[in-house]
């Protein structure tokens, strides 16, 4: 995928976890988990920062210049790390496209 | 070190253990289906045994303290109670994710939207079969087909998540393909496609309800197609029969090790079918904490680990991904709980058990022993 590409699905796709999915943090672990029907998904940091902005408004792109920003790193690559990332969800159900 | 893993454990505590992931709360046995696969015990709990909704609403606190993060609200029938929205409620409001598994009959349409006005994350709504007269003739009740998709529109229009429950059998294994259709129209977003697992009602109808070989094979393929054709739209989980299995399943992923059940009248069991084990004593969460039981408890501790193996399982590469396959059907099928389960064909036992499953396959019979509160 070259970068064009990338820019514009980011900029029209807008993730959003759907009703039956829940980002919790979990007390007695210490750890976040995302939670679906018959699924428990463990984020780690990065999956984690991507999962908090997944709510509805956000565009893939809003979010990746948002890390980008963060993280110091190449907003096009995180675009496509971050829809290879919520594809992988969304092949669960556990989060819509 | 050798000599230490072999010694019997000073405490059964494991202060390392994680916590459960999940609750199965079985709030009642009561149901108007009568299926006869049912994995409630052939001895059924009362209505009057039943813990009340105080009794519930504490368990459900000390389940969201121990770590359980979801609780599934299932029977019998989890809508006749009369509390189910207030305990859902309570669940969602304690951080639990919360799950319900009905049958769809026996209670007033109100009933549902209170549910789903309560916050309930998901529900699983059952089918005995997509021929109506084959799910109603399995159910046990005239009319349960329709009354599914009645209930199913109603979960639609409420736009609630769900599963379709199909478990499967001889009767209805040829119905795969259209059990995954179903889902679709439903508006599913999974279906669990689970054979029948032979233990309490399944193993007395187990003559009536085991499929050949070949049928296995078909679906198992037709699942895969299923998969491919309905990736990314369904999730499609399948549990096989693993009496025509190579290897044992990881039953519950390993004894006392995700999942904690409670019984309609307070029994904690780490498998719906765990008192089907001679000798295991259960606590009751009116005399313990879930915590003590969990991490204490006689029964939780009894298969824990490998250190009770023997022979085969004991020396097997495969001891920590199959736990030696299931307990209650060692017990079952060779009389002894800490046997190599026969579905395992490194069990002596697995031939007997193939031809068995094969001669009762091609029995023919129908004649069902209904699941109800006469026992067989």
């Amino acid at each position: 995928m070259n970068a064009d590409a990338t820019q514009i699905d980011s900029a029209a796709i807008v993730p959003a976890l759907p009703r039956g999915v829940r980002l919790r943090f979990d007390e007695s672990r210490q750890q976040w988990f995302l939670l679906g029907p018959e699924r428990v998904f463990e984020p780690d940091e990065i999956a984690l920062e991507i999962l908090k902005r997944v709510d509805g408004a956000r565009s893939v792109e809003a979010i990746a210049q948002e890390l980008a920003t963060a993280f110091e790193a190449d907003r096009d690559e995180i675009a496509g790390d971050i829809m290879a990332f919520l594809r992988g969800l969304a092949d669960q159900r556990m989060v819509d496209l | 070190m050798s000599d230490v893993e072999t010694l019997p454990q000073a405490t059964p505590a494991r202060p390392t253990l994680p916590p459960p992931m999940g609750l199965l709360a079985e709030l009642t046995h009561r149901c108007s289906l009568r299926c006869p696969y049912c994995s409630n015990p052939i001895e059924l709990d009362r209505r009057s045994q039943e813990l009340s909704t105080a009794e519930w609403k504490r368990l459900i606190d000390e389940a969201a303290a121990l770590g359980v993060l979801h609780i599934y609200f299932s029977g019998g029938e989890p809508m006749l109670r009369r509390d189910i929205a207030e305990l859902v409620a309570h669940a969602r409001h304690a951080g639990l994710y919360t799950n319900m598994i009905t049958s769809g009959v026996g209670f007033q349409p109100a009933v549902l939207d209170a549910v789903a006005e309560a916050g309930l994350d998901h529900i699983q709504l059952s089918v005995q079969a997509i021929d109506a007269k084959t799910c109603d003739r399995v159910a046990g009740y005239e009319g349960a087909a329709e009354r599914k998709h009645a209930v199913a529109a109603a979960i639609a229009r409420l736009g609630l998540r769900l599963t379709v429950n199909a478990v499967i059998h001889r009767e209805n294994v040829h119905e795969i393909p259209a059990f995954v259709e179903l889902a679709e129209a439903w508006g599913a977003a999974r279906i669990e496609i689970a054979h029948v697992q032979y233990y309490g009602w399944g193993l007395v109808n187990r003559a009536r309800l085991m499929p050949t070989r070949r049928q296995v094979e078909t679906a198992m393929l037709q699942v895969e197609e299923a998969r491919n054709r309905t990736a990314g739209r369904l999730v499609i989980d399948s549990v096989l029969p693993d009496y025509y299995a190579r290897y044992p399943k990881a039953c519950m992923g390993g004894w006392g090790a995700r999942l904690m059940n409670v019984t309609p009248s307070g029994r904690a069991l780490p498998c719906h079918a765990a008192e089907t084990i001679a000798g295991l004593a259960f606590d009751n969460v009116r005399d313990a904490s879930l915590s003590e039981i969990w991490y204490r408890g006689a029964a939780f501790n009894a298969f824990r680990g490998t250190d009770w193996m023997k022979e085969p399982c004991r020396s097997c590469a495969r001891k920590e991904q199959d736990f030696g396959g299931c307990r209650c059907q060692a017990m079952a099928l060779a009389g002894d709980p800490a046997a190599t389960d026969p579905a395992c064909s490194l069990s002596p036992l697995h031939d007997k058990l193939v031809a068995l499953a094969e001669a009762e396959a091609a029995s023919e019979r129908s004649d069902f022993i209904y699941r109800g509160y006469q026992g067989v």
